[in-house]
């Protein structure tokens, strides 16, 4: 029997007069590499703050884990990790300093190594007493990345992860994500507006339209359910149904 | 509370200080110029006042005390503005610290910037005025952790503020201290303020940490209530800071503000 690592259970969020997250419920498998899809404002990144615990939810509960994270917040956060272009790691600090002040917030055994080892896979080893504001954006992404792995968490979202990258790098963050997954087990949830990454990396999409999931499934189940050629093609429909362009 | 999580905050401010000159000069600049200007004031004042003219540097010893909570209090709040300023807030509040973790790293932390500014700073009044804060004998101990306490609730308050309200909040982060200076009656006696004016400054522990520094300085007379009234008005105000925090942090959690401070 599959172990549930994330269980959303009506989950509400409302701002003054704006209700950012009507009623989601969803879970997902430990293991499984979700995709969250769904225009800009749609309620991803306030659905992420809930999981995070960064967001109070105005009802509903979110279990990582079979815990809760209103009252597991601090043990929960200990497995778990973010990353999102919109957040940044101090930049007057070296990347290997910033990646040992994390490595303790998170008391990695064998950070030496740890350190060693990510910055290895990530081919930052030559930039590592650079300072992070120094960087080129695909190298802070790549240093953002590094953050999020260092304490190996069993569950790891992911805001556009590869978001300003060019196609290379993109391709690369990528084959990092997928390695991390299938050498490890572990629960990735990506939030993205690129659909090739998202086909070629999901188990399963979720699409969010207006704080609500509208559909979910494997990316060909959906392609073949709204008679598309591919996973873009169905996300515009989706957005564009009612004639609404968000 | 876990020590590597407090350890962690603190080498992270370690780092941003060690690695840089503007930031040395900025905590030792400003310290040291306030104690050269109050010193050759003070100077004045001794030659000139009927009041100070046989306790040289009265005025001076209550400028370095006022700059040391002047001090602790700007650098809980710089630590937080920090964050801000480098867009890594968020990172902080995913990663799995407790309040309280994040409010002793950043106090232990604020401790450590004081000192590099205020202990050049006090070293230069000995030999160029003849000041020491020693003078003030073992009171000196007392006096100074009831100012750093009181700095660091003020920090605290103003913090809540960041939280509750965002960046916007950052001009009250240099103006908290210029607010409560004319009430804490630090280079005059209470009595100087109206009547009226006397009841509010009184609720501050500023009043009976000067009046005291004045009473020693003045009547080589350690007076424990006013050190003990500072005290317990620092525990309560210190009380209220966290409680506040807490709810500033609970608010921030709410209004969705933790995902997006900085921007």
């Amino acid at each position: 029997m599959n172990e549930i690592a994330i269980k959303i259970n009506n989950l509400n969020k409302k701002y003054k007069n704006t209700l950012a997250v009507k009623n989601i419920n969803f879970q997902i498998n430990k293991g499984m590499i979700i995709g969250l899809l769904g225009p800009n404002g749609c309620g991803k990144s306030t659905t992420i703050g809930m999981m995070l615990g960064l967001i109070k939810p105005t009802s509903g509960s979110v279990f990582i884990n079979n815990k809760d994270i209103e009252t597991n917040r601090t043990d929960l956060l200990q497995k778990m990790n973010f990353v999102s272009p919109y957040i940044e790691l101090p930049k007057k600090l070296t990347i290997e300093e910033n990646l040992e002040v994390y490595g303790r917030i998170y008391g990695v055994k064998n950070l030496k190594d740890k350190i060693f080892e990510l910055m290895e896979k990530l081919n930052l080893t030559e930039f590592k007493k650079r300072k992070t504001g120094e960087l080129s954006s695909g190298q802070k992404n790549r240093v953002s990345l590094a953050k999020a792995l260092i304490n190996d968490p069993e569950i790891l979202l992911l805001d556009e992860p590869t978001a300003s990258l060019d196609p290379d790098v993109g391709d690369y963050v990528r084959s990092i994500i997928e390695d991390f997954s299938s050498n490890n087990k572990k629960t990735i949830l990506i939030a993205s507006h690129n659909m090739i990454e998202v086909e070629r990396l999901c188990d399963e999409v979720m699409m969010m339209k207006k704080g609500e999931i509208i559909d979910m499934g494997k990316s060909k189940d959906l392609i073949s359910k709204h008679g598309r050629k591919n996973l873009e093609e169905v996300f515009l429909k989706i957005v564009r149904e009612n004639n609404e362009v968000s | 509370m876990k020590f590597h999580r407090i350890y962690a905050l603190y080498l992270r401010h370690f780092y941003l200080i060690k690695s840089s000159l503007p930031r040395w000069l900025d905590l030792i600049y400003w310290p040291t110029i306030q104690i050269i200007l109050w010193g050759f004031i003070s100077k004045f004042f001794t030659m000139h006042s009927d009041f100070y003219n046989n306790t040289a540097g009265i005025i001076l010893s209550a400028a370095i005390l006022y700059d040391f909570l002047f001090r602790s209090s700007i650098s809980f709040n710089m630590l937080f503005l920090e964050e801000i300023w480098s867009r890594n807030f968020t990172n902080l509040f995913i990663a799995p610290f407790k309040i309280s973790e994040i409010i002793v790293a950043l106090t232990a932390t604020a401790l450590i910037r004081t000192l590099i500014g205020i202990v050049p700073a006090v070293l230069l009044a000995s030999p160029f005025f003849g000041v020491s804060l020693l003078n003030l004998g073992p009171a000196l101990i007392l006096l100074l952790f009831s100012l750093y306490a009181f700095g660091i609730t003020l920090g605290l308050f103003v913090v809540s503020g960041l939280l509750r309200y965002g960046p916007a909040f950052e001009n009250v982060a240099w103006s908290s201290l210029f607010l409560l200076a004319p009430l804490g009656c630090i280079y005059y006696p209470l009595t100087i303020l109206p009547d009226w004016l006397q009841i509010i400054a009184k609720a501050l522990p500023l009043v009976y940490i000067f009046e005291e520094v004045r009473s020693i300085l003045l009547n080589n007379v350690v007076n424990y209530y006013n050190i003990m009234s500072a005290l317990i008005l620092n525990l309560i105000y210190f009380t209220l800071a966290i409680f506040v925090f807490y709810s500033a942090f609970q608010e921030a959690r709410k209004n969705g503000t933790l995902i997006n401070v900085g921007e």
